[in-house]
């Protein structure tokens, strides 16, 4: 197997572990870690595409990782900002608990 | 590949499992910032310095300390008393299983078609600054000005109710 597609192998693995955590857990917080990882497993693409992919020099997946690290600390600020709120009103992060819009 | 690999690969995926099934939610924080480390390590493998020392910076110093704090506090550091996992958990391991048997099929059936560059390319960070403030300097307004309205936005939205105002 080449080196990129073992790479791409683990980013896959990681993306699938991060989807299960966002869909099977009940805590709004473990949600929010599994989307991390889904992110996290994206940006091992981004990079080893630019690594084992033609013309490294034009820096264009590094770039879209770096980008991408920047935007996800912003998810992750707005993210456990909103989960804090929703504690305080419902006093609870479970989301099965959290079934109706009315506040 | 070299033994390096497996072996930051298989922490990485440790920390991602142990992270997504632990009970307690803090230990699910310290397993998530294992996993974050072994990515980043996985990116210092790949050549990208700049990348893998920007993960830790962002991940393990601000993103895995923004996630204790919430855990701490939002009382999660309490086990609930009806399990952890959600009524359709079982419907949430056959989606990602198959999205995890989708991709990996895909990667292995166009396995010998990927690119493969043995040069390891000659890029520093001189040339990441240069390009940053360059080529990609839209771009980098645009992070700039969204991380500052993430982060107003964020306080805003945590801020204390006033008392009888909803």
């Amino acid at each position: 197997m080449t080196p990129l597609a073992s790479y791409l192998l683990v980013a896959a693995l990681v993306f699938a572990i991060g989807l299960a955590g966002a869909l099977v857990r009940r805590n709004a917080i473990l949600v929010l870690i599994g989307i991390e990882l889904m992110l996290n497993a994206a940006n091992l693409n981004f990079i080893a595409f630019w690594r084992y992919g033609p013309h490294p020099e034009a820096l264009t997946g590094m770039m879209f990782a770096i980008f991408s690290i920047a935007v996800a600390a912003a998810e992750a600020a707005v993210g456990l900002g909103l989960v804090i709120s929703i504690y305080r009103h419902a006093q609870t992060t479970d989301l099965d608990k959290m079934n109706r819009m009315k506040g | 590949m070299s033994p390096v690999f497996y072996l930051v690969s298989a922490m990485t995926v440790a920390g991602a499992l142990a992270a997504v099934l632990l009970k307690p939610l803090v230990h699910c924080a310290l397993a998530v910032t294992v996993a974050f480390a072994g990515l980043a390590f996985l990116f210092l493998s790949l050549d990208a310095q700049f990348a893998g020392f920007a993960q830790i910076l962002v991940y393990i110093g601000a993103v895995a300390i923004l996630i204790v704090f919430a855990i701490l506090l939002t009382k999660g550091s309490e086990l609930p008393r009806d399990g952890v996992f959600s009524r359709s958990w079982l419907a949430g391991v056959v989606i990602s299983a198959a999205v995890f048997a989708a991709l990996g099929w895909a990667i292995l059936r166009s396995a010998w078609t990927l690119p493969h560059e043995t040069a390891v390319p000659a890029v520093t960070v001189h040339d990441i600054g240069v390009a940053l403030v360059d080529r990609y300097v839209l771009p980098l307004e645009i992070v700039a000005l969204l991380l500052t309205a993430a982060t107003i936005g964020a306080v805003i939205v945590a801020m204390h109710e006033k008392e009888g105002v909803k």
